[in-house]
């Protein structure tokens, strides 16, 4: 097989993986503060978190590479400290994260929101702290949200576009993952390859999400056994 | 021994009031709190929990201060040692009747209690079974488990009784007495129920608007229920069970009541200063 195309698929999941880890540790704690908090600004919060579902990936995109841009304040700053954010990967992690955000947090928002306030008091009178009730109650009991948010951020991650074309370009080994592969191949009228790139996406992201439901499935059988 | 006098801002159907909570407990008393929806019977159970912050006030537990508005002193509800039963139970949804039972244990002398403790509250063969195969009956029976494990300072029901059909209600009734009596502790249960209020109480505390109006025996804060009328609907062995209203009552007999009375009869309940041997 070509390397170039493993190559291009290998940094596609990579930066998926990546960016659904960092967004997992991100969004429990968020989606807790939006779930539980009794601020007065939390909509303001939720606006901002929910901000990429509506927004045109290339606004998004537009903002992070002048952010990124050597002339801007975070850019200069950024490159007094030797970091160079814009066109490499570790912007494009930067960038999914925010893009994905909504997709981790939402799920896991939902099923927070979902579980009575009796459960949490339970805990505390049986004298367990906050960080322990979070991990012994709290999480096994949202284990299908949390699952939902993992296989959504992944999801939309590999099949993001327009932030990536915008903050990577298409730096093969770099930047170049499968959505802008096939665009980019389409582009030179290489139709073969652009199949191959896209059938490649379609069958591993239909047998993931093929997995973590059927897994899914049987666990909340077995749970109702 | 307990002593409460706190104070709270509550929001209730008629506008905010300021509640007033002033309560003396001896360390075994069965206390009920007695009072319409809404009166704030709840509340003090949250409050002497820790699920609540008074607004002022103080409160202290056997000699401990657990709330001191002065001395700034609120003890999180992890270092009071109160057994809560929810009115919804509360169980952990992925933990099984052990586990949940368990879950709050530190020492290996605490997980002690488990085999008694399943006994009393007949669970022995429910050990592996998850809260939603549980009845409401048996569900209650874990969360009063799983409260009374650590051996807890005090014990707070909050009507943890209501949900259940009659006859559940009385087996349970009887149940939270014998508990009562085996770990020795006060009880602090929130009830709208007359008969089971009698039943159950050596005190009552009546609560209104967030005061607690009277503080007395059942016998004195219910006079003019000095007896009861029933209709007996069960005898068994050396017991029988009495409907009042919507409760069931259930009381010991001796060989001559039990062939004296039969199910179907009217009865008047005479209700003496010790309501829990009421007499016929």
């Amino acid at each position: 097989m070509d390397k170039e195309f493993i190559e291009t698929m290998m940094l596609t999941f990579e930066l998926a993986t990546i960016t659904t880890l960092i967004l997992l540790l991100i969004g429990i704690p968020i989606a807790s503060f939006l779930a539980f908090s009794r601020m007065r600004f939390k909509s303001i919060f939720e606006t901002i978190v929910s901000m990429p579902l509506v927004l045109p990936p290339s606004v998004l995109g537009f903002y992070l590479l002048i952010a990124f841009s050597p002339v801007s304040v975070i850019g200069a700053f950024l490159g007094e400290h030797g970091i160079n954010l814009a066109f490499s990967f570790e912007g494009l992690v930067i960038g999914s994260v925010i893009f994905s955000l909504p997709f981790m947090v939402h799920p896991i928002q939902s099923a927070l929101s979902g579980i009575p306030p009796s459960l949490f008091e339970a805990s505390y009178t049986l004298g367990k702290s906050k960080l322990e009730t979070m991990t012994r109650v709290v999480l096994p009991s949202i284990k299908h949200g949390l699952i939902s948010g993992i296989v959504l951020a992944f999801a939309h991650t590999v099949g993001e576009f327009g932030v990536i074309l915008m903050i990577g370009g298409n730096i093969p080994g770099v930047t170049r993952v499968a959505s802008i592969a096939i665009y980019d191949e389409v582009e030179s009228l290489n139709y073969a390859l652009a199949h191959q790139y896209a059938l490649t996406l379609f069958v591993v992201t239909f047998t993931i999400l093929l997995i973590v439901y059927t897994l899914n499935k049987k666990s909340i059988k077995g749970s109702m056994l | 021994m307990i002593d409460i006098d706190v104070r709270i801002d509550l929001n209730t159907s008629k506008g905010p009031i300021e509640a007033r909570y002033k309560l003396h407990i001896k360390m075994n008393e069965f206390i009920t709190l007695f009072g319409k929806s809404g009166a704030g019977k709840t509340t003090l159970l949250r409050l002497i929990a820790g699920l609540e912050m008074p607004k002022s006030g103080r409160l202290v537990v056997d000699d401990e201060v657990w709330f001191d508005s002065d001395k700034k002193i609120n003890l999180p509800p992890q270092k009071r040692g109160v057994g809560f039963v929810f009115q919804d139970y509360a169980l952990f949804p992925t933990m099984n009747v052990e586990k949940n039972i368990l879950y709050g244990c530190k020492t290996g002398e605490q997980k002690k209690n488990l085999p008694k403790l399943l006994a009393i509250t007949e669970l022995e063969n429910l050990a592996s079974s998850y809260p939603h195969q549980l009845s409401g009956g048996q569900k209650q029976r874990v969360a009063l488990s799983r409260a009374l494990i650590n051996e807890p300072k005090i014990l707070l029901l909050d009507e943890p009784l209501s949900a259940l059909d009659n006859e559940m209600r009385v087996k349970l009734q009887q149940e939270l007495l014998t508990i009562h009596k085996e770990f020795n502790i006060p009880a602090l249960l929130v009830s709208h129920d007359v008969a089971e209020t009698i039943k159950l109480s050596d005190r009552v505390a009546m609560i209104e608007g967030g005061v607690i109006r009277r503080y007395d025996t059942p016998v004195n804060i219910f006079p003019q229920v000095e007896s009861l009328f029933g209709e007996i609907i069960e005898i068994a062995e050396n017991k029988m069970n009495i409907l009042i209203g919507s409760s069931i009552i259930s009381m010991n007999i001796d060989d001559k009541d039990a062939l004296f009375y039969k199910t179907g009869d009217k009865i008047k309940l005479k209700i003496t200063n010790n309501s829990k041997d009421m007499c016929v």
